[in-house]
């Protein structure tokens, strides 16, 4: 598991990239209301805004972490946007992206660094 | 579809809620007197009306919010202005020189009740919204946070003729609200059971006088309550000890006045918006409208009594978004064929009835109950229906 400077983690299946948020911006956001996700067979490129989610406080966004093609979405999000809260690391992922090459990870944080930037 | 998204983003944790961006840094931030015990209790403190405050507890904004309406919850919200007006030649004259401030009764309020007031200013528009109460040989007046300085410098100019206008400070003020809140507080205080919606009393607690008020800003039945800081934490204290009683932060209370249809001042009233704009016809008396026992003469009635008389160009609406995404705080709106008719003031999530809700100011010709106007959240122009306020019914002890 990879993880970005906007507590995105990133998970490989296969030849796409699996995005979601982490536990600490889950509990950071609060009690999530509402998911928008973007359409599948769309090109994206870094640092998009390509889900929209609210929280009871604010309404935030993520960000497409790499250039690619955003191949599947999880739709259960839309009608139970709580599974952010609920489990964030899990069930909750938001959108599988298809890159060039997988290699494009190694610029991403690995656990022990993600954990001291939030430390 | 190809192409890439022209928005390019701030980020997850980057966006505003309460106070987040501005930090806690600001050496002019003030602490309030229960600092401590929020920051026992887990709070998360953010800056808010020049003081820190807490925004939540662990248990999260949600789940407060709903124990607020299923049981009690506690809120420190000891940033509001207290102010004594002590009369200096008797409570009548003081009545009516207040009552030349405001479009409410002031006269015929009688002892031991309180009351919604407006300051208003020469073009009607709204200086700050207030609680006062006539408290036999004074009143005694609460105000918001933001406002408290220039309220007291405008009572001064106002009422110094008539009354010591005394600033009230080392007072916490502590709000318990909720269903449970009179079997708690009554189990602390046991002569607050017979107080009615919007009594006031001052029972003795441990030695202190509390000024205790039936009332508050949830839309369920509960108190505020006034006490001296040396006191305040022990009595939080004993309050939480109740199982009934959790402390509620800021973001509840934020969701809970929405709900009940309450207007936040700065949001969905300020200088621009009139009182009969903001739908707050209620607070004015029979007494202060035209051909009323004493008629206008308060800042701004040539404006308020032709609107009540008339209607107002444009009113405060409830709003309910038709889709799942909440429309917030200056969300534009449109008529189904694209017209402008106004925007939204206070809007997000509603807890109780588990879908968005908003209030905000249309025109009146499209603020008819049912009327679907569109809402503009993120480009995309959405559904949104004109509905009754308050979204969540009160619950008063009337």
């Amino acid at each position: 598991m990879k993880y970005t400077e906007d507590h995105e983690w990133l998970r490989v299946e296969g030849d796409l990239i699996v995005v979601g948020i982490t536990e600490h911006a889950a509990t950071q956001l609060g009690d999530v209301v509402f998911v928008e996700l973007p359409e599948t067979e769309t090109m994206v490129a870094s640092g998009d805004e390509v889900v929209v989610i609210e929280s009871v406080k604010a309404a935030s966004d993520i960000l497409a972490p790499v250039d690619g093609e955003i191949v599947e979405v999880n739709a259960k999000l839309v009608d139970a946007p709580g599974l952010v809260n609920d489990d964030p690391l899990g069930a909750a992922w938001f959108f599988k992206i298809k890159v060039d090459d997988l290699a494009v990870l190694d610029q991403f944080m690995d656990e022990d660094e993600y954990n001291d930037l939030i430390g | 579809m190809a192409g890439s998204s022209c928005r390019n983003g701030a980020g997850l944790l980057s966006k505003s809620g309460f106070g987040r961006g501005s930090g806690l840094s600001d050496p002019k931030l003030k602490r309030l007197g229960l600092h401590d015990l929020h920051t026992a209790l887990g709070g998360k403190m953010v800056p808010f009306a020049g003081y820190e405050m807490p925004v939540q507890y662990p248990a999260g904004v949600m789940k407060e919010h709903l124990h607020t309406r299923s049981a009690a919850g506690l809120f420190d919200v000891s940033h509001m202005g207290q102010v004594i007006l002590r009369p200096k030649t008797g409570m009548a004259a003081l009545a009516l020189a207040f009552e030349a401030m405001m479009p409410v009764d002031v006269a015929g309020l009688a002892q031991g009740r309180q009351r919604y007031g407006l300051f208003t200013n020469d073009a009607g528009g709204i200086l700050d919204d207030l609680m006062f109460a006539n408290r036999g040989d004074h009143f005694f007046v609460v105000v918001n946070a933001a406002c408290k300085e220039a309220d007291v410098a405008h009572m001064q100019a106002h009422l110094g003729a008539v009354a010591d206008v005394q600033y009230v400070e080392n007072r916490a003020l502590l709000a318990l609200q909720g269903p449970k809140a009179g079997d708690v507080l009554a189990r602390l205080i046991p002569e607050t059971a017979t107080m009615r919606f919007m009594d006031v009393a001052r029972p003795v607690w441990n030695g202190v006088e509390l000024w205790i008020s039936r009332s508050g800003y949830t839309g369920e039945d509960g108190f505020e309550i006034s006490l001296p800081d040396p006191e305040a934490e022990p009595f939080a204290k004993a309050l939480l000890a109740e199982p009934e009683v959790l402390p509620i932060g800021l973001g509840a209370r934020d969701s809970l006045r929405l709900e009940a249809g309450l207007c936040l001042y700065g949001h969905d009233i300020d200088t621009t918006t009139s009182p009969v704009e903001a739908a707050l016809t209620w607070a004015t008396q029979k007494s202060r409208r035209t051909g009323g026992a004493r008629q206008g003469g308060f800042p701004g009635a040539a404006r308020i009594l032709t609107e009540l008389a008339s209607g107002p160009t444009r009113q405060r609406v409830g709003l309910r978004p038709e889709t799942r995404a909440p429309m917030r705080e200056g969300t534009e709106l449109f008529t189904q064929s694209g017209d402008p008719v106004g925007s939204v003031t206070s809007g997000g999530f509603s807890p109780s009835v588990e879908a968005p809700v908003a209030m905000g100011y249309v025109l009146r010709s499209n603020a008819a109950i049912g009327t679907v106007l569109m809402g503009e959240v993120r480009g995309k122009r959405l559904p949104v229906t004109v509905c009754e306020l308050p979204f969540h019914p009160t619950s008063y002890k009337r």
